[in-house]
């Protein structure tokens, strides 16, 4: 029979102050997790009135300028509030530490800084909300940027903050893996979930400075005329879209290499295999960080580039398929002759695959650059984009979520629930996006408040599959929050899988993560020459009845 | 390597060493490692400042050759020797911490505390030249005695790239006064100065950038 370790990491010590002071990668973890749930709720609600209005043509609920504020929110909550720190700073601050079989990351105190700076930007963007919000699209072009009204510069700076929230979590993510592994463990031992994250930290650590100094320069530009974006007085807007596309292309690898890196986590854990080309997976992380700095130019291919510049750049973005696809044949090769179990995390992982592949083919047809001179500013790249943003990195978020949930609490949640919502969100997602794909090739613009009767229907259907996208959310929403309470209690190692904070730590784990440090024998899922034992409380009830 | 680290009251720990370290060598190591990746992030901080320095001179190259000469030569080289002596003195003030020589090494930070007051108040001093000849940024540009196509870029510039250098002496400098605090509070030992390596590395960096601007604004041409 399972139970809850007395001691564990809720226990000691108690009280808020302990929480607010702690420094302790668990607890800031779960603060992380708490706050992005909360902006994610935000943004997602944002989203279904978005959808709402463009259920019709015309005005349904709002101002066209109420909606241009909407869909900028929208914008910059999901990116700089939930996506960027989602994965890393939450799950990763849990889970990297016990991966590596260490006490904490290399710099706690820093860790608890990051978190609070992550709420003083989340406060600074909340304050441009209050003071009237913006209209420019989360990418904040000059020269709309500095002549519009609104609060511009504060969410400039709620921005700029933000970054240094996840400059401060990269840098010591990689100082961890660097400096804190257990003995042992060798690079080529360490589980592919630190690979991915590791890749991420560095994309973190060499992209967000630039976006520091470009958001400072916009803020300036805006505050004190310095006119370097500005073509009146001799300045470059192009230059600003450089600039920002050199930090916000690498930003899309640091959503995604996060999510990639669960998902082979769970490929691994239910297929009770060995990774398939475990070295490829780990080093495409590395190939994809590389690439990431060197494609910004295709968001530009419509704003003036040279044509050698352009062809440059669309032959460059074509490469990152390469490592991308690496990972995702890899991942099927693993399941081929694995013994796969559907649990809850596996149906997010497999729907990962499939979402993913589209988002990545998608991708594809932006890259080449006739196409994108039609599809550019189209629905066709809103649907691109969410399908790898939120098909991918979102779903292997849910998935990461619910495998490590009964680690972070203790207990199961719904498994039934678990599935009714993971189907909701997987039937919701596509009919979202899939009419937006179309009505994109068929050159609905996106950003736009308003649409010609032509595309009625298909804004009617993904409105309906936005409202399915939510309902299964807020189910999920439910039976999440009754687990930490009433769910079954899960034990240490409830999907009987191999890396450490399965294997060497309690459920949740004690403050202190390990009873003795853990020692590495084996690569990291070394399922043909170890059995791990499930601790998990429904293959119990499937034993006993 | 690592032994168990949590609760082993029984084993000779030093009190400066942290929980979640096993060795003084692996606390060490790991500060150094964290600290460099910080520094390469302040790089490509400025890094985007110099990218915009090379666009707009490769688009201007005669007006930043005119406007640079606005610019006193004297006082920027003055300011250079500062920097360059404040960051001997910052060495100097680790040298001596190595050697457990408490009182040296306030000397030495107090010193390079001096230094880089004293390059501020170089920079107030040109600034205030620069604002009584109408040389400012962007729409503030005033001047009309240089020849060239919109000088005021250069300003822009020029405000822009010492202004942010300013603001890193000046972290600079309350990072090296919190040093001295704790050098009197017996913080540190020939056996344990991490954090002032660790300002000293920063301040070597303020002075390398300082090193950079120096010949690209006032010695163009």
């Amino acid at each position: 029979m399972n139970t809850i370790p007395d001691h564990n990491y809720f226990t000691s010590p108690t009280g808020l102050k302990s929480w607010l002071l702690t420094k302790d990668h668990k607890r800031i973890g779960l603060m992380y997790l708490m706050a992005i749930s909360l902006f994610f709720l935000v943004g997602g609600a944002l989203a279904m009135v978005m959808r709402l209005e463009l259920f019709s043509p015309g005005s349904q609920l709002m101002s066209a300028d109420t909606y241009n504020r909407m869909f900028t929110l929208h914008g910059a909550i999901m990116i700089f509030l939930f996506i960027i720190p989602s994965i890393p700073a939450a799950l990763g601050n849990f889970v990297l530490p016990l991966q590596l079989g260490a006490i904490d990351v290399a710099f706690p105190r820093l860790n608890l800084a990051s978190w609070y700076i992550y709420v003083v930007g989340a406060l600074f963007a909340l304050g441009a909300i209050v003071a009237g919000g913006i209209d420019t699209g989360w990418t904040f072009y000059t020269p709309y940027s500095v002549q519009t009204e609104g609060a511009v510069v504060m969410m400039v700076m709620a921005a700029f903050i933000l970054g240094f929230s996840s400059i401060f979590t990269g840098l010591n993510f990689i100082a961890t893996v660097h400096k804190m592994r257990a003995p042992g463990m060798t690079w080529f031992k360490m589980p592919l979930f630190v690979w991915g994250i590791y890749a991420t930290a560095i994309i973190q650590v060499l992209a967000t400075p630039v976006l520091a100094i470009t958001l400072l320069l916009l803020a300036v530009e805006r505050g004190a005329g310095i006119g370097i974006f500005d073509p009146k007085m001799g300045g470059d807007p192009v230059l600003f879209q450089h600039f920002f596309w050199f930090y916000s292309h690498p930003a899309v690898y640091i959503m995604i290499l996060p999510g990639m890196a669960i998902i082979s986590e769970l490929m691994a854990t239910f297929t009770r295999k060995r990774v398939f080309g475990y070295r490829a997976v780990a080093y495409s992380s590395l190939a994809i960080a590389l690439l990431s700095f060197i494609v910004w130019g295709h968001h530009m291919f419509t704003s003036g580039q040279s044509e050698l510049a352009a062809m440059i750049f669309s032959f460059l973005t074509f490469s990152v398929a390469i490592p991308s696809a690496v990972k995702v044949f890899n991942w099927m090769a693993t399941m081929y002759r694995g013994s796969i179990s559907f649990d809850t995390p596996m149906l997010y992982a497999l729907a990962f695959l499939f979402l993913f592949t589209i988002g990545g083919l998608t991708g594809l047809f932006l890259g080449t650059l006739a196409v994108d001179l039609h599809l550019h500013d189209t629905y066709f790249i809103v649907a691109h984009f969410h399908y790898t943003m939120m098909g991918g990195t979102v779903i292997a978020f849910l998935g990461g979520l619910h495998y490590w949930w009964p680690k972070i609490w203790g207990r199961m949640y719904s498994e039934k629930w678990a599935r009714i919502a993971w189907a909701l969100i997987f039937i919701g997602f596509n009919a979202t996006f899939i009419p937006q794909f179309i009505m994109g090739s068929q050159g609905m613009p996106r950003r736009y408040f308003n649409y010609i009767d032509q595309y009625q229907p298909m804004h009617a259907f993904s409105s309906i599959g936005a409202f399915i996208l939510g309902s299964g959310f807020l189910v999920m929403l439910i039976y999440l929050w009754r687990s930490v309470k009433h769910g079954p209690i899960a034990g240490s190692n409830p999907w009987g899988a191999s890396t450490f904070e399965w294997t060497h730590a309690s459920s949740p784990p004690d403050l202190h993560n390990f009873a003795q440090q853990p020692v590495c024998e084996h690569e990291a899922y070394p399922y043909d020459k170890v059995i791990f034992k499930s601790t998990n409380p429904y293959d119990a009830e499937e034993v006993n009845s | 390597m690592h032994t168990p680290t949590a609760n082993t009251g029984h084993e000779e720990r030093p009190e400066f060493l942290q929980h979640h370290f096993a060795t003084v060598e692996q606390q060490r190591e790991t500060s150094k490692l964290g600290l460099w990746i910080f520094l390469v992030t302040e790089v490509l901080f400025f890094g985007g400042l110099f990218c915009f320095y090379a666009i707009y001179r490769s688009w201007y190259p005669e007006m930043f050759h005119e406007a640079h000469k606005m610019l006193d030569v004297n006082l920027g080289a003055l300011n250079t020797v500062v920097l360059i002596t404040s960051s001997l003195t910052m060495a100097l003030a680790i040298r001596s911490m190595q050697v457990g020589n408490k009182m040296w090494t306030q000397i030495n930070l107090a010193t390079t505390l001096a230094l880089a007051g004293t390059f501020l108040v170089v920079k107030f001093i040109e600034y205030s030249h620069k604002f009584h000849d109408g040389l400012e940024w962007g729409k503030f540009f005033t001047n009309t005695q240089i020849d060239g196509t919109n000088p005021h870029i250069f300003f822009s510039v020029y405000f822009t790239m010492t202004g942010l250098h300013g603001i890193h002496v000046i972290a600079g400098m309350i990072a090296i006064g919190w040093m001295m605090y704790r050098t009197s509070k017996n913080h540190f030992s020939a056996d344990y100065y991490t954090p002032i390596e660790m300002t000293g590395l920063y301040w070597h960096l303020v002075d390398l950038i300082w090193i950079f601007l120096f010949p690209l604004l006032y010695l163009v041409g």
